[in-house]
């Protein structure tokens, strides 16, 4: 293999090209990302970053004078694949081909149509890149009502957020409980207290019809473009929810519309094995959009979590480089954490998974406790609030257990 | 400055101390039988490596899983870009101190600011 390609140039990219040079590869090595930007760490977009407390230096995810001899082409949009020649066809008409692929191209926030009267609405967001976080940060500043659209980890981030930038904030969720797909209906809505406690409106079990929006954009004059700017947002029960910032956090779809028809096989992302290989010889996807089978639930699942991203490209380069002979070692189970009003969560492995869950050590009502999922007497799941020991203790059999 | 720890015998292999000062220090027994100290807060962000994952001579984060080299306080995975301080460890008649480090602590962005700003 004498050159490699990495589509994405977000922490999944950065963490295989890494792995390849790690792994011995030496040929030519290509990083292709959309945005303009360096790679950059997007868990800060939704806390440190809106304060202010991390700047935009701080961000960067490669080390002062790490070099992976590498060409970046930033601001480069991949638009197609044809797999006969191995070539990426990018925005504005250029190409780059290339022995082995790696697939990393992330996913895209979801969005609502944010119009009123027919026109495109100043004021609603979402947050996914460093520009959202601009953007968001910049209108956060003027103050205000903020409404947040969607019962997820960003919105409940970017409500704690603007809750101690001292915004009055709403949080609105279709679900009868947030959270309740990753942490289950239980300590879905114990997490989610975290919002009343902070005397942030939680209003759950109602969905959003639409958006009303003023004549004019900011102080009363017209914006530019001739945009208005968000007034309210509107429910389907027929409430009205004055606002003057609304961020939609309704989950993300991968990246993966370029590789249509491209025979990669698609289904819900890029299709994977266990380790990372696509249908196709020599592709691999890591990330965001790639569906991994997992082995030990005999299932497809598309783990959208930073680690995932960190940890699973050494795995698919590996089997890049290998030809698809490695054995891949398993995976750790999935981990993530959130920072909400100053406490402290974190989660590892699969909630779905089970038939019960304890606190085995402090108290939900304290905001400070251990708590573990299991399915037939056997852990499948950990939650911790403020207990970063003893998680990480848990964390380490859970995943001893899986090996 | 030689500041005092705990008992060697009150930190079991495998456990770490975290030493309460400004900003604080963690003191790693690791299942061989060696004693390292190094700055507690991850330079990444603020995190406890007291609260990590101890392995050989080397300490995962409890919050992102960068890894630090006990012995040079060296990051030896990412998300960390810069090295955490190390400082010497003494053990006499049992008792374990260490001798802190002259250099400037790395650490990270958030904690930096509030240490600048005076009200940690």
């Amino acid at each position: 293999m004498r050159s490699v390609a990495v589509v994405g140039a977000s922490l999944a990219g950065l963490s295989a090209a890494r792995s390849l040079r790690r792994q011995g590869y030496d040929g030519r090595l290509v990083i292709i990302g959309d945005e303009p930007h360096r790679p950059y760490d997007r868990p800060p977009l939704s806390k440190e970053f809106l304060t202010g407390a991390v700047a935009e230096a701080d961000l960067a995810l490669e080390a002062d004078g790490e070099d992976l001899a590498a060409e970046w082409l930033l601001g480069a949009r991949a638009t197609g694949f044809d797999r006969t020649e191995r070539r990426i066809r990018l925005a504005g008409d250029t190409a780059v081909r290339a022995d082995g692929i790696v697939i990393a191209t992330g996913a895209a926030a979801r969005t609502l149509p944010a119009r009123a009267g027919g026109r495109k609405l100043a004021g609603v967001h979402t947050l996914r890149t460093l520009d959202d976080a601009r953007a968001l940060r910049d209108d956060l500043a003027r103050g205000g009502r903020l409404v947040v659209i969607g019962g997820g980890f960003i919105g409940a981030e970017v409500a704690s957020t603007a809750y101690a930038l001292g915004l009055d904030v709403t949080v609105v969720v279709v679900a009868p409980t947030p959270l309740a797909r990753p942490l289950g209906e239980t300590m879905g809505g114990v997490v989610s207290s975290l919002h009343a406690d902070h005397g942030v409106r939680l209003l759950c079990g109602v969905g959003v019809k639409g958006f009303s929006g003023g004549e004019r954009g900011e102080a009363g004059v017209p914006t530019a473009d001739g945009r208005g700017r968000v007034t309210a947002v509107l429910l389907e029960d027929g409430r009205r929810l004055p606002a003057d910032i609304v961020v939609v956090g309704v989950g993300a779809r991968p990246n993966v519309e370029w590789l249509e028809s491209s025979g990669i096989e698609l289904e819900n992302g890029v299709k994977c094995g266990a380790d990372g290989r696509t249908n196709l010889t020599a592709v691999v996807a890591v990330g965001d959009c790639a569906n991994w089978y997992d082995p030990a639930a005999g299932i497809h699942r598309r783990v959208e979590h930073w680690t995932g991203a960190k940890e699973r490209p050494a795995v698919a380069v590996t089997t890049l480089l290998s030809g698809g002979a490695g054995e891949p070692g398993p995976v750790r189970p999935p981990y993530f954490w959130s920072d909400q009003y100053g406490v402290r969560i974190q989660f590892t492995g699969h909630a779905a998974a089970a038939d019960s869950v304890t606190v085995e050590e402090g108290a939900a009502d304290d905001r400070s406790f251990l708590a573990v999922y299991r399915r037939a007497g056997a852990p499948v799941a950990v939650l911790g609030m403020d207990q970063p020991r003893l998680f990480t203790r848990w964390r380490k059999q859970l995943a001893a257990a899986g090996a | 400055m030689k500041i005092p720890v705990c008992r060697l015998a009150d930190l079991p292999r495998g456990e770490a101390y975290r030493l309460e000062i400004d900003p604080p220090v963690s003191v790693f027994h690791t299942d061989d039988g060696e004693v390292f100290a190094i700055d507690d807060t991850c330079t990444h962000q603020d995190a406890s490596l007291a609260d990590g994952w101890l392995e050989g001579c080397e300490v995962e984060c409890p919050l992102h899983a960068s890894k630090f080299d006990l012995r040079t306080g060296a990051v030896d995975t990412s998300p960390a870009k810069r090295p955490v301080r190390t400082h010497q460890v003494l053990v006499e008649d049992g008792m374990i101190y260490v001798e802190l480090s002259p250099a400037a602590p790395n650490l990270p962005p958030c904690v930096g600011a509030r240490l600048a700003q005076g009200s940690a």
